[in-house]
């Protein structure tokens, strides 16, 4: 588990650390939809602190654009000191608007090109199972999925290998904001449950409902949250 | 299953895998059959992916990110050309290594036609930093650069063939093996093609350099072996896109006037099947074709 909140850095202090980041930015709304998922992940879920052992959980963000609320998580929860906020985008800064994970402490995979994480996630829930950490009370492997980054064929791969392979270790979170653009008939859930993963619906913006979502058992096959936000605007 | 090499690929990587806790070797249906018997002692580290190439490259990054060795193998345009990204963000990118192994070459399947051939495989690879690029011309030569590859952290890329030399070259791994001295001009062949740049150039007064390693580019051994030449003329001889290693030659001679001529497979599509030897003799690859090709550049 992460460590304690201290009332500046809970939750309600992640806007004013978003904020710090001014620039660029051109994926604001992208940015936001992921906030109370990432908050809940990191405070509630993960096994993960800057000690960063061997044995932690492993969170993948697939959604790499917009990443102004996973660097303001990892801010407050000790990962990098927050005055690297206020150097968002520069050249000489770790923090790009797509995360390098050799630049960031905190991050476990370099992202921005959609379609990556999920595969990357399905290969290092393998690598866990290989050195003998996919038991009870191993390391499990989050992936952070958005609805339009579905449309990627590279996720459909992984979706069905991975519920073959039963890797009870992996989850993902699908943030939807309804931005796919030919939308996903039926309901996202629909393209996870019929490889055999494990399916759950929530309101993304829901701090309690994300959290019960996040921490039901599911030791056989991997499971699916999708965690359903306000409709986005366009960014592109 | 055709192809010597293959078949000294799947025998090594079981022996390997059986030794080495933390290699996994993975495919996309294609060889998968051959690895039944080790896949049956260790399910976890043989898997089989099925026709899923971009899963296949970034499985393998997955799996290095959590301290396993990958090897992950298919034919060449299905392991690099398809999931170029995937080996670009998920391996490069990641900062983390693989083995990729290949079959197939340039158009060792010529009769399949343009999809499963792969002759800028190479060149696309090159593009990016980091990788060492081994192009067997023995099987014995694979074996010995699997072997190596299987127990480091690097990116290696084992670009194997059906086809091979009469004989291998030991040493050959790691730099340029000189195989024959001249003064009237430097021949360089990578992998498969010596004997028919042996037989291209006999009688002819030129030095010919081996490589089955061409990237890192091994600049010594050309340069030294350009210092002793009457005539700078530097002919390099590819089993793949003309001209993929040019520049190397170029940055290797920095400063000496040379000049290069760029042999291998043509960049035009060439529409026809048949046979492996008849592509040879089409892209002027075969002993004849390059004789006429190097004769008449050395006389330039």
């Amino acid at each position: 588990m992460t460590t304690a909140t201290d009332p500046a850095t809970g939750f309600p202090a992640l806007k004013a650390l978003m904020a710090r980041m001014i620039g660029d930015e051109k994926h604001t709304g992208a940015a936001t939809s992921t906030l109370e998922t990432l908050w809940v992940l990191y405070e509630k879920v993960l096994r993960v602190d800057p000690s960063w052992v061997e044995e932690r959980d492993r969170f993948f963000l697939s959604k790499g654009h917009g990443p102004m609320a996973y660097y303001a998580v990892l801010a407050a929860k000790g990962f990098f000191p927050a005055d690297e906020l206020d150097r968002f985008g520069r050249f000489r800064s770790p923090l790009g608007l797509h995360p390098d994970r050799l630049l960031v402490p905190g991050v476990e995979i370099s992202s921005g090109s959609l379609g990556h994480g999920l595969p990357l996630a399905v290969g290092t829930a393998l690598g866990l199972r290989i050195r003998g950490l996919s038991g009870p009370g191993d390391p499990s492997v989050w992936v952070l999925l958005g609805d339009a980054e579905l449309d990627e064929g590279s996720n459909h791969e992984a979706i069905a290998f991975a519920g073959r392979a039963g890797f009870g270790q992996l989850n993902v979170v699908v943030i939807d904001n309804a931005s796919a653009s030919h939308g996903w008939p039926g309901g996202i859930e629909k393209r996870f449950a019929v490889e055999g993963w494990a399916t759950a619906r929530a309101d993304g913006r829901d701090l309690a409902a994300l959290g019960a979502a996040f921490t039901e058992d599911h030791p056989d096959r991997p499971r699916v949250v999708v965690a359903e936000v306000e409709q986005q605007l366009p960014t592109h | 299953m055709p192809g010597l090499m293959r078949k000294r690929f799947v025998d090594v990587t079981a022996e390997l895998i059986d030794a080495h806790p933390r290699l996994a070797v993975l495919t996309a249906d294609l060889t998968a059959k051959a690895f039944d018997g080790v896949r049956a002692r260790h399910p976890d580290r043989v898997v089989n992916v099925g026709i899923r190439e971009q899963l296949l490259i970034s499985m393998a990054g997955g799996l290095a990110l959590a301290g396993v060795r990958p090897i992950a193998h298919s034919f060449a345009p299905f392991l690099v050309e398809r999931p170029f990204e995937q080996i670009k963000l998920d391996l490069n990118h990641q900062g983390v290594g693989a083995v990729l192994v290949s079959a197939g070459g340039s158009y060792d399947i010529a009769n399949s036609g343009r999809s499963h051939q792969s002759p800028g495989d190479v060149a696309l690879l090159a593009t990016l930093p980091d990788w060492t690029i081994q192009v067997p011309g023995h099987t014995d030569e694979a074996e010995a650069q699997l072997r190596a590859a299987a127990v480091t952290d690097d990116l290696v890329y084992l670009r194997l063939s059906n086809r091979s030399n009469t004989r291998a070259y030991v040493g050959a791994e790691e730099g340029f093996t000189t195989l024959r001295t001249g003064k009237r001009g430097v021949v360089l062949v990578v992998g498969p093609l010596a004997d028919n740049v042996l037989a291209a150039t006999d009688g002819l007064d030129v030095t010919v350099l081996y490589a089955t390693r061409i990237r890192p580019f091994d600049n010594r051994t050309l340069r030294a072996a350009a210092s002793g030449q009457d005539d700078l003329a530097i002919v390099l001889v590819e089993p793949y896109l003309a001209g993929t290693s040019v520049a190397e030659v170029t940055t290797a001679l920095r400063g000496l006037r040379h000049r290069v001529l760029g042999l291998g497979v043509g960049r035009e599509e060439l529409r026809h099947y048949g046979s492996t030897r008849q592509h040879d003799i089409a892209h002027g690859l075969d002993a004849a074709g390059l004789r006429r090709s190097i004769a008449n550049f050395l006389e330039e």
